[in-house]
């Protein structure tokens, strides 16, 4: 019985907080508009019994996926997003890895103060956060004027609104997810295999390659998925950051919610959203799986 | 510097409280109230106020249509307001608990009544135009003297960008302000809802759009003020918030706005009550107390948008009144124009068109 309720909880928290709103996003993305509370047709009215269940599921249809196809705005959105996850995914990589070795190479005493640092951000609002990065990033922000201060540059860097601020925004946002599970792989990490490794006659650099890499492999897949997951669907940080000309389906769907108010047409774009990203995750998912029993055998 | 996810963060807070008998919700737009009336009305009424503000009608029609926003009085503009209301989106208003209505201007509701008949929904606020907003200095050294501020050529005209791309340009993110001033400048109808005269704004904007530093609702009120731009298309209103802020700034930048003579948009922003506002009455104590000649010239005297109200003209400041950039004499009055809701079908003509201009696909 208690396993039973441990096993419940996991897939209860699923249920109500995955399976259920994505149920009521794909019903919603399978409707058509209406001018009405809300914005769509038909509405579930269960007082009618079955015969307005069976009209219900009658007047459901696939024609908001059609239309997607119909326009090149979406995939090239689709995709466009993809690539901005990608690349901030490997950025961050980058730049959080030799962040989360060196606070695993630190002594012990400071090792909870580096971890206080990379919290600490958290402590501050996103929205605001990424608003000093307007600040910051502007061409008589304070960027800028360092750079024309020290005589680097004489015209300011256009960099606010265009996609390289995206770029910045992401990494400087999640990073902290990137950092996390690294170094608490990194941690673990048992120092002996290192010097087993330069006994045998590695190089430091190719014992980390050989060793330490492949050990704080899940934590690099962990912290990928922390940040691509969250950056394919951004919408706050292109809006802020980004400019006219950058194309993210977050905004897309904005778009469609609110200025086209097309519910529907919304809804059909977040479920694609969602396949694009659990299908491959769950691939790989599997795969890893085999490999480990692979190991196992 | 406000966006409309600052007020969708405000207003899942506010979401998350309860509503109470003695407190009223209402939603306007940013930079829209002198802010002491606040409290005045909470001193007068005893009623809690509580003030949230957004600067898209697009982010107001998605909480009236989802229902359920928790507002009491919301004000959206005529065009939205029109459609919100055959949507079922609001209740009508009760004339007995509007005393003060008789202060409203026989003009303005001449012109509202084509978004609500006779308004039986809606009470106006303020009214505005959608024209351009210019850094006198900077425009004068990048297009000579004889720069032409008081024509859609300012900013249609690539010859004229191309010099004023240098020192930028915001555009408002209104495609139901920007097409229409587009159609007009190249003679078509401004409220056709033909999707192939529509589709004739397109090109305006190609030839411009590289010029285009930014398209944005709100955020070239200061971006005017500290000189970080120097031509705006905006709202009346909001550039003479730009002005305010440079002058007190002394920061030598002087912030004009015209209304060009080819016409421009004229738009009326409507005090309304949702259909399932959870204090109806505490709802129109407010309308009412907005609609007081004092209140309405205060709120005037502060934003410097145009009142609806006729009463309240006796207290409004002398300066406003003759400025005809905010209520306009009878010639300009003839060439501002007024748009109707576009249908679903054209509405998505009009986004997709947008989105093209804005991001090139």
């Amino acid at each position: 019985m208690r396993r039973f309720t441990l096993i419940a909880v996991p897939y209860l928290w699923l249920l109500v907080l995955f399976l259920v709103p994505f149920a009521i996003v794909f019903k919603i993305s399978l409707s058509d508009t209406a001018l009405a509370i809300p914005p769509y047709a038909p509405t579930l009215d269960l007082s009618s019994g079955w015969a307005g269940l069976r009209s219900f599921f009658a007047e459901l249809d696939l024609e908001n996926f059609w239309f997607l196809t119909t326009d090149d705005l979406y995939w090239k959105a689709y995709l466009s997003s993809l690539q901005i996850a990608a690349l901030s995914t490997v950025f961050t990589l980058l730049v959080g890895y030799p962040i989360a070795y060196a606070m695993a190479q630190a002594e012990d005493a400071w090792r909870p103060t580096l971890m206080m640092l990379v919290i600490l951000p958290f402590w501050t609002s996103f929205l605001i956060r990424v608003y000093s990065w307007i600040g910051i990033l502007s061409n008589e922000g304070f960027l800028n004027q360092f750079l024309i201060w020290s005589g680097l540059i004489s015209e300011p860097l256009i960099i606010l609104n265009t996609n390289t601020a995206v770029y910045i925004g992401i990494v400087y946002t999640y990073l902290p997810f990137m950092i996390l599970p690294i170094y608490a792989a990194l941690e673990k990490l048992d120092s002996s295999l290192l010097e087993a490794a330069e006994d045998l006659g590695c190089s430091r650099l190719t014992a980390f390659w050989l060793v330490t890499i492949p050990l704080s492999k899940q934590g690099i897949i962990a912290g990928c998925f922390l940040v691509f997951i969250p950056a394919l669907g951004e919408f706050v940080i292109p809006s802020l950051l980004g400019g006219s000309q950058t194309l993210m389906i977050g905004k897309v769907l904005f778009e469609e919610f609110f200025s086209n108010r097309d519910w529907p047409v919304a809804s059909a774009v977040a479920v694609i959203l969602l396949l694009i990203l659990i299908i491959p995750i769950v691939l790989f998912q599997r795969n890893e799986q085999k490999q480990r029993e692979a190991e196992g055998q | 510097m406000k966006t409309h996810l600052l007020t969708a963060v405000a207003s899942l807070a506010l979401l998350a409280g309860m509503a109470s008998a003695d407190e009223v919700r209402v939603y306007n737009w940013s930079d829209y109230i002198d802010e002491d009336l606040l409290a005045k009305f909470e001193d007068e009424t005893g009623l809690k106020l509580i003030y949230d503000v957004f600067d898209s009608n697009e982010v107001l029609e998605t909480k009236m249509l989802a229902g359920g926003s928790g507002y009491d009085v919301v004000v959206p503009s005529g065009t939205f307001l029109q459609r919100q209301i055959s949507a079922g989106a609001f209740q009508k208003l009760d004339p007995a608990q509007l005393p003060n209505a008789g202060n409203l201007w026989d003009v303005i509701q001449q012109r509202t009544d084509q978004y609500d008949p006779g308004g039986a929904y809606s009470i106006n606020y303020m009214w505005g135009t959608t024209g351009i907003g210019y850094n006198v200095g900077k425009v004068t050294a990048a297009l000579g003297e004889d720069a032409p501020l008081d024509s859609w050529e300012l900013v249609f005209d690539p010859a004229n960008m191309e010099k004023l791309a240098e020192c930028g340009v915001y555009f408002l993110d209104a495609p139901a302000e920007m097409i229409p001033a587009a159609l007009n400048y190249i003679g078509e109808d401004p409220d056709s809802q033909d999707p192939e005269v529509i589709a004739k704004a397109e090109a305006v904007f190609t030839a411009i759009r590289p010029y285009i530093r930014k398209f944005h609702s709100s955020e070239y009120i200061t971006a005017l003020a500290n000189g970080d731009i120097c031509v705006a298309v905006g709202w009346s209103g909001d550039v003479f918030q730009a002005q305010f802020s440079a002058s007190e700034a002394e920061n030598g930048h002087e912030i004009d706005y015209s209304i060009p003579k080819q016409g421009a948009q004229m738009w009326f922003d409507q005090m309304a009550i949702p259909a399932d506002a959870p204090n109806p009455e505490g709802a129109h104590k407010f309308i009412n107390f907005i609609l007081d000649a004092q209140n309405s010239a205060a709120a005037t005297n502060y934003v410097w948008y145009a009142s609806g109200n006729k009463a309240a003209q006796e207290f409004i400041d002398q300066e406003i009144l003759d400025y005809p950039a905010v209520y306009p004499d009878e010639e300009t009055l003839q060439n501002l124009f007024t748009t109707r809701p576009y249908p679903a079908k054209v509405q998505r003509v009009v986004t997709r068109l947008w989105t093209k201009i804005k991001s090139g696909t």
